[in-house]
């Protein structure tokens, strides 16, 4: 197998982690709410799904159970950041190191453990074709994800859900002065938030790297985060940004097992440095920020 | 008689100290338009967040059709028919005007753009149901506004200060959709500080002084005499006149200024010119987002202009285009932005600190350090020349209302004696007796040599204090034209651009 083929293959399942998660963060930050807790949340959702899966539970539980603890946590959020109108990044700082802490606690007798992933669902026919079949080969999660992708991107554009979070996101006052519940409808985006979390955790710990290690989810909340407003708020970029960030990360192991004379370290440290590098030129884009922006996220807002 | 439409008993709101509204009676009868008279401060806005469901009341009853009803939200009342137009819009900019409408009406895209264009037929409301509500003029989006009111089907309409983002040409076209509307049975609650337009448009009035019910008439039976007497308590201040003054030297000289904003959103302006003398009043018109807040950022010297284009803006005859706020005000500059809190003084720090902030060069500092008692002794005399409304120097400016805040603001930028005075809605939110305060203050420093530009949004105030006026519209500035001899629809005429006559 080529390099290139290996990139092709594995991008989509590298990228599911942090495509879940920001999806899920993308439609609390519409909503006008900064939920900084992903990563606590993300690593909580890991070490639930995969004891659950260790124990004998399978996937399905595991997920269900990694997207439960993901909402538990955005409860927590929510009740500080919405019902106390506590300052939203303070809060959602301190969700996130609860989250990590706790990962740590009920992962702590697992450690170094290894369980099985889910078996790659084929398309007939596209997955035989030269150089681009692996991309046709994954499991149904990174399917679901598509499919998840295409229904953010289709309820922001089409429905009034979509239209509804966008109008809380830029003026709750004026939303709550038209007759919405701003509080109400964004717990709800929290709460879909956290699951989301929740559910990106448990596909890097049960099926993309099927083990657990203690701190195994390595700063993937972060880039969501960054993912989120790398993609200027917009599904389709967020997405793009999340392959890229799936196919470098595979790239730089490529590099490395072909022995090119860079050091290892700045090649793994590449995906951010890129990151870093479009993030910046992306976001110069004035028009494209102030229409998509949300006027009003991370303040706090009550009656 | 039928029972009235809407019937309050003894309403009564409190904020902490302050008793916003106070044993409030009010009837609106079916198909009439019923005017809500008052000063800023009044208690207008409270009343009406009652009646809407935004605030709840904490003594009083309210009627509706007859039946006792207690709303809790905007949403309750929106059912029982009230639709209100805010004053400060509640439209979703990044959203296109049809998709802020369904976001209360039910319906499709195609069919609701059906028939946000039939509306606009009938009612004189046009406006394109796809456009983006950031690119519609402030007219235009008061229209959406009350189309999308009207597309609830309400039986009582409240309008809050409708007319203060409109030119005179649009406010007679305004009220003709209102009297069509009340012809067809809907009632209109209009709440205005202008006793003019009451008196053209209103079958009843209810007038508000600090938070009660001082007059209940019918307008059209009263002059506007009467009216200010039940609005402020004593007689409209007699209008000021300007005595001639001789032509003085160049303060302020704007050639032919073009400036493309950063922000995407902003107004770019084209080719700006303008000549201010000491001596003399010159007034900016024009309604607001036409320009006036980035030619206000270009004069302060919060936006900067490369230094090869420096001399496209000149003051005090030096070229500053490229000089910071700080060394134009050394040149002589005072400004009193539009925005108070923020801008014109920091809400959380005390008046004295505030004062510090502009007003160091006059002997608050000794060797460079803070000489408290003379911050102390410079705030104390502000608060005293101004009357402004305070506990002291100490106050917190956050804490003092908006005018009382205007005042202090204009006096401590006119304690710095300055050449050049530069004001931004001097009078925005202010109560008439203070207004006029302001008013007599700015010619007195006309009359004293100082080059005053003011930008507002009033045109009566301009007519009053200019010696000449120019209309900023779409980021173009009208030649200069003299207020006596040009009449009101003149300039609103250049307001909406000359070449069209419907805004």
């Amino acid at each position: 197998m080529s390099g290139i083929e290996f990139i092709l293959a594995g991008m989509l399942a590298a990228a599911t982690p942090f495509l879940l998660a920001a999806l899920g963060e993308l439609v609390v930050e519409r909503a006008g709410v900064l939920n900084l807790g992903l990563e606590g949340m993300m690593a909580l959702g890991a070490a639930i799904g995969f004891i659950v899966v260790y124990e004998g539970g399978g996937h399905v539980a595991a997920f269900l159970a990694a997207g439960l603890v993901g909402v538990g946590l955005a409860l927590v959020f929510a009740g500080l950041a919405l019902g106390l109108r506590a300052n939203q990044v303070a809060v959602g700082l301190a969700v996130g190191i609860l989250g990590q802490g706790l990962s740590s606690l009920v992962g702590n007798s697992y450690e170094s453990l290894t369980i099985t992933g889910l078996p790659k669902l084929a398309f007939p026919g596209l997955s035989d074709l030269p150089v681009v079949g692996g991309m046709f080969s994954q499991d149904i999660i990174v399917w679901l994800s598509l499919i998840a992708t295409a229904a953010i991107w289709a309820m922001f554009r089409y429905s009034r859900l979509g239209l509804i979070l966008r109008a809380i996101g830029e003026n709750p006052a004026a939303a709550r002065a038209i007759g919405y519940r701003v509080t109400a409808l964004r717990l709800g985006a929290v709460v879909f938030g956290g699951a989301m979390a929740g559910f990106a955790g448990a596909y890097a710990a049960t099926v993309y790297t099927p083990l657990w290690a203690d701190g195994m989810i390595a700063g993937r909340g972060w880039i969501a985060l960054a993912l989120v407003v790398f993609g200027i708020w917009l599904t389709g970029r967020i997405f793009f940004g999340a392959l890229l960030f799936g196919a470098l990360s595979l790239a730089s192991l490529v590099a490395q097992t072909e022995g090119w004379a860079v050091p290892s370290q700045l090649l793994s440290s590449l995906p951010y440095i890129v990151t870093i590098v479009v993030l910046g030129i992306i976001t110069s884009n004035k028009r494209l920020l102030k229409v998509n922006g949300v006027a009003s996220l991370g303040e706090p807002f009550g009656p | 008689m039928p029972a009235p439409l809407l019937s309050l008993r003894k309403m009564t709101k409190t904020y902490g100290q302050t008793v916003a509204n106070s044993a409030i009676d009010l009837d609106v009868a079916a198909g009439s338009i019923h005017a809500i008279l008052g000063e800023n401060g009044a208690g207008k806005s409270t009343l009406m967040k009652l009646i809407y469901g935004v605030e709840r009341p904490d003594e009083g009853e309210m009627h509706w059709n007859g039946e006792p009803v207690h709303l809790t939200s905007p949403a309750e009342a929106r059912r029982l028919g009230i639709g209100m137009v805010f004053q400060h819009f509640s439209l979703f900019e990044t959203l296109t005007v049809v998709e802020n409408i369904s976001l209360i009406v039910p319906g499709s895209k195609v069919d609701l753009a059906a028939r946000i264009r039939a509306l606009g037929q009938d009612f004189g409301l046009v406006v394109d149901p796809f456009a983006h509500v950031h690119a519609l003029s402030v007219g235009e989006r008061q229209r959406v506004e009350i189309i999308r009111c009207l597309l609830t089907e309400p039986r009582l309409l409240i309008l809050d200060e409708p007319t203060s983002v409109l030119p005179p040409q649009a406010v007679g076209l305004l009220f003709e959709t209102l009297r069509r509307l009340r012809d067809g049975g809907v009632s209109i609650l209009f709440i205005s500080h202008k006793l003019d337009e009451i008196r053209a448009l209103c079958d009843r009035a209810t007038i508000l002084r600090g938070g009660r019910v001082t007059g209940d008439v019918d307008p059209r039976d009263h002059d506007s005499h009467d009216l200010a007497r039940m609005m402020i308590g004593r007689d409209m201040p007699a209008p000021l006149h300007l005595a001639p003054m001789p032509k003085g030297e160049m303060r302020l000289e704007l050639t032919a200024l073009d400036h493309q904003p950063d922000d995407p959103f902003g107004v770019t302006l084209a080719g700006v010119s303008l000549r201010l003398h000491a001596g003399e009043i010159l007034g900016i018109a024009g309604i607001s987002g036409n320009g006036q807040a980035e030619m206000s950022r270009l004069i302060s010297g919060e936006t900067l202009l490369p230094a090869s284009r420096r001399d496209e803006i000149r003051m005090m005859d030096k070229p500053v285009g490229h000089l910071g706020p700080a060394a134009r005000r050394a040149l002589g500059l005072a400004f009193v932005p539009e925005e108070r809190l923020g801008r014109g003084a920091v809400p959380d720090m005390t008046l004295a600190d505030n004062s510090l902030l502009t007003a160091h060069p006059l002997g608050l500092l000794k060797r460079g350090l803070i000489d408290r008692q003379a911050e102390a002794r410079f705030t104390a005399a502000c608060i005293a020349d101004f009357d402004v409304r305070t506990s002291g120097p100490e106050a917190e400016a956050g804490s003092l209302s908006g005018g009382n805040l205007q005042k202090f603001i204009m006096g401590r930028e006119i304690s710095l004696n300055p050449r050049l005075l530069f004001v931004a809605q001097p009078t925005w939110g202010v109560d008439i007796g203070a207004a006029t305060a302001i008013r007599h203050r700015l010619v007195k420093m006309r009359n004293a040599g100082v080059a005053v530009l003011v930008i507002s949004e009033e045109l009566e105030e301009l007519f009053e204090i200019c010696d000449r006026i120019q209309v900023l519209h779409k980021g173009s500035l009208s030649p200069s034209l003299d207020p006596r001899s040009t009449r009101p629809e003149e300039i609103g005429r250049w307001m909406i651009g000359s070449a069209s006559v419907v805004a």
